[in-house]
This record gives C-alpha cells, sequence and structure tokens, in this order.
C-alpha cells in the first residue's frame, strides 16, 4: 500500500502534504496529554500488527487494519498511524520521505473516517452487533485506501490507470481478510473489554 | 532498546564498533539535509542524473558505519514491493514499441519512466535510511523537536517507539501460547477468526497497559508536560558535512538543466 518516491506528480505530493498536516493538526487537537500514552501504545500495537502475515492460499498477507484503528481512536489514528508510517520508511525503508503525506492521507484518512461511520455503532448492541458493524468498518478502510493508492496513481499519469485497477483487484481478499479480522477483533474486545472503542462513555471522540 | 525498529538481533546503531562518521553529526542537520536531498532529488528527471544521485546515496551508505548487506537487503525489500507497477509501467505507457508480448507493446519510453522511479525510489530511502535511520529512535524524536515538530506529535512519537519492542515480545508471547494450544495457521475461518482475537487481545492489553503507565506517570508528579532533555550543538564537521552536501545537489541540479538544455 506505500507509494515510492518519484511515483507521484508534484501536484500530488503538496497536496497529500496539506492535507496530512491538516489531518495531524486535527488528530492532535482531539488528543489530551492525558491520552497519549494510551494512544502511543496503541499506535505502537498497530505497528507490531501490521507485521502479521496472515495465510491465504498458498500465499500470505500482511495486515494493515487502519479501520480497526479509526475505531479504537477516533480522529487520533491519524497521528497515530502517521507516526506508524514515518517510523516504518526511515528505519525498514518501506514508503518514501516525499510522499510522506500522501501515504498519510491514504492510510490515516480512510482510518478517521471508518472511526467517525462505525465507531458509534460498533459500542451499541451485542458484542456480535458491534462485530459485524466492526467487521464492515474494516472492510470499508481498507477497501477506501486501496481506491485512495489508485486514485493517487491516477492522477499522476494515465500511465499508473492500469496498475491501479490491477492493485485495487489484487486487494479484493485482502479486504475481506481485514474485515473478517476486525470483526473477530472487535467481539473479543467488546466482550473483554467493551470500554475500548470510540463511541462508547468515556472512550475516545 | 527498539530491536524492532533497528534490527533483528541488535541495534544498527551499536556503541563502539558501529559508531562511524554520520553518527558523530548533529541529528538535526541530518534530518534537515536528508528532506531537502529528497525534494531535490525527486525534482530530478535526467537518468544520468539520477544514478549520479544513487551513487551519492550509496557514498553516505558509505560513511554511515551501518551494515553494508544488511541495509541494501532492507532496500531491496521495497524494490520487491514495487516491481509489478514497474513491471508493467513499459506496456501501459505509449511511445515507441520496444517489443511485444502476447500483443501488447512494451515502449522505450515507459521503460525510461520505469527506470526513473526505481532510480529516485532507492536514492531517496537509501539517503533516509543512512542519515535518519541511523540514529536512535528516541534521538530523532529529540531532534525532530528541537526542529519545532509539535510537542505531542513527538511525544505520541516517543511513546510509539517505546513499546513497539514491549509489545512486540507480547505477540510473540501470545503466538507461542496459541502454538501450545496447537494452532497451525491455514486458509480458513478459524485460522482468520484466531488472528482476528489475537489482535483484539492485543488492544485490549495494550489499553491495560496504557492505563498502568498513566498512573505510573501521575505518581512521579507527571504535569503534562513531559522534559525532553537532550540538547544538539552545531559544530563545523556538521557544517563541511552540509556544505558538501550542497554542493553535491547544486552539482546535480546543474548537470540536469545541462543535459535538459543539451
Amino acid at each position: 500500500m506505500h507509494i515510492v518516491d518519484g511515483a507521484l506528480s508534484n501536484p500530488v505530493l503538496i497536496g497529500g502534504a496539506v492535507l496530512a498536516v491538516g489531518g495531524i493538526a486535527m488528530g492532535l487537537k482531539k488528543l489530551p496529554l492525558e491520552r497519549i500514552p494510551a494512544a502511543g501504545v496503541l499506535s505502537a500495537s498497530f505497528f507490531v500488527a501490521s507485521l502479521i502475515h496472515v495465510p491465504i492460499g498458498p500465499s500470505s498477507v500482511h495486515l494493515i487494519l487502519n479501520g480497526l484503528a479509526g475505531l479504537v481512536l477516533g480522529w487520533a489514528a491519524f497521528p497515530a498511524l502517521f507516526v506508524g508510517l514515518l517510523l516504518q520508511a526511515v528505519f525498514f525503508g518501506f514508503g518514501g520521505l516525499t510522499v510522506l503525506g500522501v501515504n498519510a492521507v491514504n492510510i490515516a484518512g480512510p482510518a478517521v473516517l471508518a472511526g467517525l461511520i462505525f465507531g458509534r455503532l460498533v459500542s451499541r448492541g451485542g458484542p456480535m452487533q458491534g462485530a459485524i458493524w466492526g467487521g464492515l468498518g474494516g472492510g470499508f478502510a481498507i477497501a477506501a485506501t486501496t481506491l485512495a493508492v489508485a486514485f493517487s496513481l491516477a492522477l499522476s499519469g494515465d500511465e499508473f490507470v492500469p496498475a491501479a485497477k490491477l492493485v485495487f483487484v489484487a486487494h479484493i481478499p485482502v479486504i475481506v481478510i481485514e474485515a473478517l479480522l476486525s470483526g473477530a477483533a472487535i467481539f473479543l474486545a467488546r466482550r473483554v473489554k467493551p470500554e475500548l472503542f470510540a463511541g462508547s462513555k468515556g472512550g475516545w471522540t | 532498546m527498539t530491536y524492532v525498529l533497528t534490527g533483528e538481533d541488535k541495534p544498527l546503531t551499536g556503541f563502539g564498533a558501529l559508531r562511524a562518521a554520520v553518527s558523530s553529526l548533529d541529528p538535526r542537520m541530518r534530518i534537515v539535509m536528508t528532506v531537502i536531498y529528497a525534494v531535490t532529488v525527486v525534482a530530478l528527471d535526467d537518468l544520468r542524473v539520477l544514478s549520479g544521485a544513487l551513487v551519492l546515496s550509496m557514498w553516505l551508505l558509505a560513511i554511515s558505519g551501518l551494515p553494508f548487506q544488511k541495509t541494501l537487503k532492507r532496500m531491496a525489500m521495497m524494490d520487491g514491493f514495487i516491481i509489478f507497477t514497474l513491471i508493467l509501467l513499459p506496456f501501459t505507457m505509449p511511445g515507441t514499441p520496444m517489443f511485444s508480448v502476447f500483443g501488447f507493446d512494451a515502449t522505450w519510453e515507459g521503460l525510461w519512466r520505469a527506470t526513473e522511479i526505481a532510480l529516485t525510489a532507492n536514492a531517496v530511502i537509501l539517503a533516509v535510511m543512512t542519515l535518519v535511520g541511523s540514529m536512535e529512535p528516541v534521538t530523532m524524536g529529540h531532534a525532530l523537536f528541537a526542529l519545532k515538530t509539535p510537542e505531542r506529535l513527538v511525544h505520541l512519537m516517543m511513546f510509539t517507539i517505546r513499546y513497539i519492542d514491549v509489545l512486540r515480545e507480547e505477540y510473540l508471547r501470545l503466538r507461542t501460547s496459541m502454538k501450545l494450544r496447537g494452532f497451525r495457521p491455514g486458509t480458513n475461518w478459524h485460522t482468520y477468526r484466531s488472528y482476528g482475537y489475537l489482535v483484539g487481545m492485543m488492544l485490549v492489553r495494550a489499553i491495560e497497559r496504557s492505563e498502568r503507565i498513566l498512573a505510573a506517570m501521575k505518581c512521579r508528579g507527571f504535569c503534562g508536560r513531559i522534559v525532553l532533555l537532550e540538547e544538539f550543538r552545531l559544530t563545523r564537521t556538521d557544517l563541511m558535512f552540509a556544505g558538501a552536501m550542497v554542493l553535491a545537489l547544486t552539482a546535480l541540479i546543474w548537470a540536469e538543466v545541462a543535459y535538459a538544455a543539451a
């Protein structure tokens, strides 16, 4: 899902950077200092979760779980996922530096959206109902991320359009798996620790 | 400290043996120069100039004191991710046909574009990994703060850096206990549900851990401000390094302009 340096046109890069700064500022505004330890630890756990490889047929995919991050953190998911992307670029060499803004918008934007749309629904009703909404939220976020990646490639040049389409088709199994996993994760969390979610009382907003 | 971030067995920035030219330079200057370098290289188009940029990145790697093979292997991993997009490019870009596969024409223009992206991406990420990635992650946080990054973002980053390692160990413990109970991953509902529960459990434990952290911080008089202690000093060596980098970048830009005019 990471775009590398050199592929995108300058307007796309600048637009992405501006949007990312806005998203981070908004996220930090919704993050009081008391919440920073929790946000940091959750950000770290999403970083670790993205290292998990899930088998699918003869191959395996690694998780992104941005939908789940949005459901748990709400707006704070933006700076949290940005930090993860920054650390990945600097210490792992995934992605790039000038594309950091675009990558943040593509991955953290859908996360925040999923949190805003599905956050309250997830904390309502029984655990099973929450799990279904959570699964939808998880699938929605990763589908939106794939579309956003395809869109930023297509905006940069027509030569990327076939590649962008291929990226989307190739990610359909990933979308399904992320949805299933997010749903299951929320089912467990709802039973063990219901106050975890953005929409719940005393949770993130 | 953060083994997950800086290498599988031990940090790339060891003390003593690996301490080389680049790690003695001011971290703030390294971050600023990396950003300038990245922006410049992304703006370049000519393949010859971009090759020059890659050579410059290689030189940075050579003086950084990072293990050569390991760093290049990481860079190759990134190439593995983008290779499919790059292979598609010659077939999707209009231009002079080069050869055709199953009726699809590959064009020279597409090949040059793919090469350009590959060179840019590798040159930039190599410079990022050697100039910034060679720092202790905590030092990077302090340096970013010194460069006027919002305090809360830096704190968020510091907490993330601190707990990545802890949570990875927690993850490995959970995986071990799954294995002990006979879990074997495959393509089935049971696997996906189990992985989902694993992620859910990690989140629950993370949030409980963060409650304990906050309690411990309050117990020690946390009053809403975290002090970042490190102080940086710009030395003559730093200025010389920055000067050399600027000179090299100017040469690259000059070459680009000269080739474009020719």
